[in-house]
């Protein structure tokens, strides 16, 4: 299969959303992927609040079946989410679980005006009412689940996709 | 039983009886996850989802208003459901037994017992009750057993280290005070040198440490302040009332002159040293107030890292 450039994806990102931010809309970025292009988006949209970061270990629906084994990373939300425009930001959008506990503790720090979601590749395969607003690029046939779509940050600062086994 | 009885047998924890047996890269995944819980008290909604729909039961044998709350507050903040029991003063004076007591709670759909019991050894007689009933799915804490262990304690004073001194393999610590009766000793030792700490003191009189504390790989002081030269952390330990009363001890005043750490004797450990004590103080007793409250002391530290590490064993338990 053939996978769209990720620089180029994020040039997409970038063209959506700048004329829905308003000045005080805050990013939040789900680890690992989701931390890196948010990094991105805020340099490039120029955004006052600084960036947020979330790490959904403690929010995720299947601890009982595969326990809290990951090395999770501290949240870090530093604004008032109360009565903030909030934007999630992913790498790739697939079941919308992780989605779900990210809004869940995102809810834990205050009540936000709004949120959404923004990420650069949606491979299909929802198993929740959840869609991105932002979206730089859908999948025409959803990956079959014992693949990933991994978003990787070279040493030079630039993205590129690739497809991996998945574990 | 299983070899150790703390493991499953996929090597992960199932119960918390002792530090003694658990390996180092268990004790490292422990202080690993409560980092990121530290952070839990400064949000609006101090609480995360893991232990939804668990039901946690302090089994409090013996009185402890300080550690029983922090499991408590640890638990409720992974949204347990957290029952105090006072069997002190309860089914037991009716004459029920240990086992009975958590055949009943197991009943209720207790998963998970955090115990404190006068006896050593009590908290491994409950884990291994549960495991010769078939109930692998409730998981026991021990949160000190007579003389034998507490090993929160032990963990959370790893986690303070850790945090001001990071490199736990470059330093010297010196425990101080009533190792002989103390199960914060046991556990700090047992922790230390399986973090690989190369220098580990055991500071205190005669009477008040056991006479084999060597094979324990510790050196031994009688003298505090030749103990004290150089070290990079101090470990104060309570001196308990009751030990005043026998004859391993002159008097609380005579104490302190020999083995109260004050500023002066302080001033003889590295100049960045840090100050632990447990809780709760005995001000003029084994700690001079100046020292207590000065800026070398990491003590409240300690009880706020005190429920980060609780709520980081209890979730790493509740798996499965």
């Amino acid at each position: 299969m053939e996978l769209p450039e990720a620089e180029r994806l994020i040039v997409e990102l970038v063209a959506q959303m700048r004329p829905a931010i308003t000045p005080d809309t805050a990013l939040v970025g789900i680890h690992t992927g989701g931390v890196w292009l948010a990094e991105r988006l805020h340099a490039e949209l120029g955004l006052e609040a600084p960036l947020g970061s979330i790490d959904v270990a403690f929010y995720r629906d299947d601890l009982d079946s595969r326990g809290l084994h990951a090395k999770a990373r501290r949240s870090e939300i530093p604004f008032d989410v109360e009565g903030r425009p909030v934007v999630i930001v992913d790498d790739v959008l697939y079941t919308g679980r992780t989605t779900r506990a990210a809004l869940n503790e995102l809810f834990d720090y205050g009540r936000p005006a709004r949120v959404d979601l923004a990420v650069l590749v949606d491979r299909g395969g929802r198993e929740l009412p959840i869609e991105a607003r932002y979206c730089a690029h859908r999948l025409e046939r959803p990956l079959p689940p014992n693949r990933n779509l991994q978003l990787d940050r070279g040493d030079d600062g630039l993205f590129s996709l690739r497809l991996i086994e998945a574990k | 039983m299983a070899k150790n009885p703390q493991l499953n047998a996929n090597g992960e924890l199932k119960h918390l009886l002792s530090i003694e047996g658990l390996p180092r890269d268990i004790i490292s995944a422990i202080l690993d996850t409560a980092e990121p819980f530290t952070e839990v008290a400064e949000r609006e909604v101090k609480k995360l989802p893991l232990l939804r729909g668990k039901s946690v039961f302090n089994l409090f044998f013996e009185n402890s208003t300080r550690t029983r709350t922090t499991f408590e507050i640890a638990a409720k903040r992974l949204s347990a459901d957290v029952i105090n029991l006072n069997v002190s003063t309860s089914s037991t004076n009716k004459g029920e037994t240990l086992l009975d007591t958590v055949d009943n709670l197991v009943a209720m759909q207790a998963d998970m017992f955090v115990v404190r019991h006068a006896s050593s050894g009590a908290p491994y007689l409950i884990a291994q009750h549960l495991e010769s009933t078939n109930r692998p799915n409730v998981h026991v804490v021990n949160a000190g057993d007579g003389r034998h262990a507490h090993p929160t304690q032990g963990l959370l004073d790893m986690y303070t280290i850790r945090h001001f001194k990071r490199d736990f393999t470059q330093l010297t610590v010196a425990i101080i005070g009533d190792i002989l009766h103390s199960r914060v000793a046991r556990s700090q030792i047992h922790a230390l040198t399986t973090l690989g700490v190369p220098e580990v003191r055991a500071i205190g009189p005669k009477t008040l440490l056991p006479t084999d504390v060597e094979r324990l790989g510790v050196r031994v002081f009688h003298d505090m302040r030749e103990g004290l030269k150089g070290v990079d952390v101090v470990m104060m330990l309570r001196l308990q009332n009751e030990r005043m009363t026998g004859s391993l001890l002159p008097s609380p005043q005579e104490y302190f002159k020999f083995f109260g750490l004050t500023e002066e004797k302080l001033a003889l450990a590295k100049p960045d040293a840090i100050v632990l004590h447990p809780g709760p103080m005995n001000r003029g007793v084994e700690i001079d107030s100046a020292v207590a409250d000065g800026v070398q002391a990491v003590i409240l530290p300690q009880v706020t890292f005190g429920i980060a590490v609780r709520m980081a064993v209890m979730s790493m338990l509740a798996r499965g």
